[in-house]
């Protein structure tokens, strides 16, 4: 190692974060590409009759396909928001 | 039996031609009557990287429109008489491709030929759907960095999903990794992506790693092949790659950083 690497080593190195970034974004990618299309489209209209009792967003419905052996398991995911659980 | 292999990476200017070029000559060195097409229409390169821009009279469109039959517009290479370069049109768009247009040109070209290399265009328009269709194994080519890693993915998926073999339930296309522009320098001193990094990413078999060089530049300066300069880290290595692709067991070479200096021991690099 030489002396410039020594003084410099505290940075974290491009390469790992550039790693790091690639295999988030990747298993997120696979994830929904292997989903069939109309999984968005299902997340949106969930949103739209949710919203007529309470107030939710987008990121508030989670959607995960997950397939085991010739099964395909369909998880979803509705948080809703604390004060409208403490009034339920 | 002959082979259509395509050479195709999602993003732009990693080495498809440079690679699709090298691949298809290293081919032909070896005995193999090999053809090379390029799909880039409207944007036609690989004739220039195979220095026979100036002898194209008839393109790939023409032959798929029935205006010209295959013979007429396949160039033969100047240095090796088993090698034909199908050139892309300059002037048409991509919607000339049909599915059922360029299997007949894929159909007659395995009936004379052992390999077909399909130099396929960036992005995931017809033309490069129509590069991967008919394929049989494929070359990712990757660059090591963030961008080209995402896009080769994004290719993998398409050829396990949009491609004739996987429309017909055959066996899936092989893919083969190829690293393009690798500094082994860099990789070493952390700011580049490294070998295992990229094939943990993409999880398939490395054929090749071609260092990042000069002679690449200067070879399609000149319009030959990098691959017939001897020479050059570069050419010696798609070598390499040609020689793993027909079976043989080579290691990987050129991934060593040169022996530091004592100047370079204090300083760096």
């Amino acid at each position: 190692m030489s002396i410039l690497d020594y003084l410099t080593r505290n940075r974290k190195k491009t390469a790992s974060v550039a790693k790091e970034r690639l295999q988030l974004i990747l298993s997120r990618e696979h994830a929904t590409s292997n989903g069939p299309d109309y999984l968005p489209a299902l997340q949106k209209e969930l949103l739209a009759v949710v919203s007529k009792y309470t107030h939710i967003d987008l990121d508030d419905i989670k959607i995960n396909l997950e397939k085991d052996g010739d099964c395909e398991i369909l998880e979803l995911n509705i948080a809703l928001p604390e004060a409208e659980n403490k009034v339920a | 039996m002959s082979k259509v292999v395509v050479v195709t990476s999602g993003k732009g200017g990693v080495g498809k031609t440079t690679t699709s070029a090298s691949f298809a000559t290293g081919l032909a060195m070896r005995g193999h009557k090999t053809a090379v097409i390029d799909f880039d229409v409207g944007l036609r390169n690989l004739d220039l990287i195979m220095g026979c821009e100036r002898r194209v009279v008839y393109d790939f469109v023409n032959v798929i429109n029935g205006e010209a039959n295959l013979k007429q517009a396949l160039i033969r290479d100047k240095a090796h008489d088993n090698l034909f370069i199908l050139p892309a049109s300059q002037t048409r768009d991509k919607d000339a491709f049909t599915t059922e247009g360029v299997g007949k040109v894929i159909d007659e070209l395995r009936e004379s030929f052992d390999y077909i290399i399909c130099d396929s265009p960036a992005g995931i328009e017809k033309g490069a759907m129509m590069a991967l269709y008919f394929a049989d194994e494929a070359l990712i080519v990757t660059n090591p960095e963030v961008s080209s890693v995402r896009d080769s993915d994004r290719i993998l998926g398409i050829l396990g999903a949009k491609s004739k073999r996987a429309e017909e339930g055959l066996e899936p296309i092989k893919e083969h990794l190829v690293i393009t522009r690798y500094s082994a320098a860099r990789v070493a001193s952390g700011e580049m992506l490294s070998i295992e990094d990229i094939q943990e990413l993409l999880g398939i078999d490395l054929l090749g790693v071609i260092p990042e060089s000069g002679a690449v530049l200067q070879a399609s300066n000149a319009g030959v092949p990098v691959v017939r300069d001897e020479v050059s880290n570069s050419g010696q290595a798609y070598q390499d790659l040609i020689s793993r692709f027909l079976g043989e067991d080579l290691p990987m070479r050129f991934l060593d950083t040169e022996k530091k200096g004592f100047l370079k021991r204090i300083f760096g690099t």
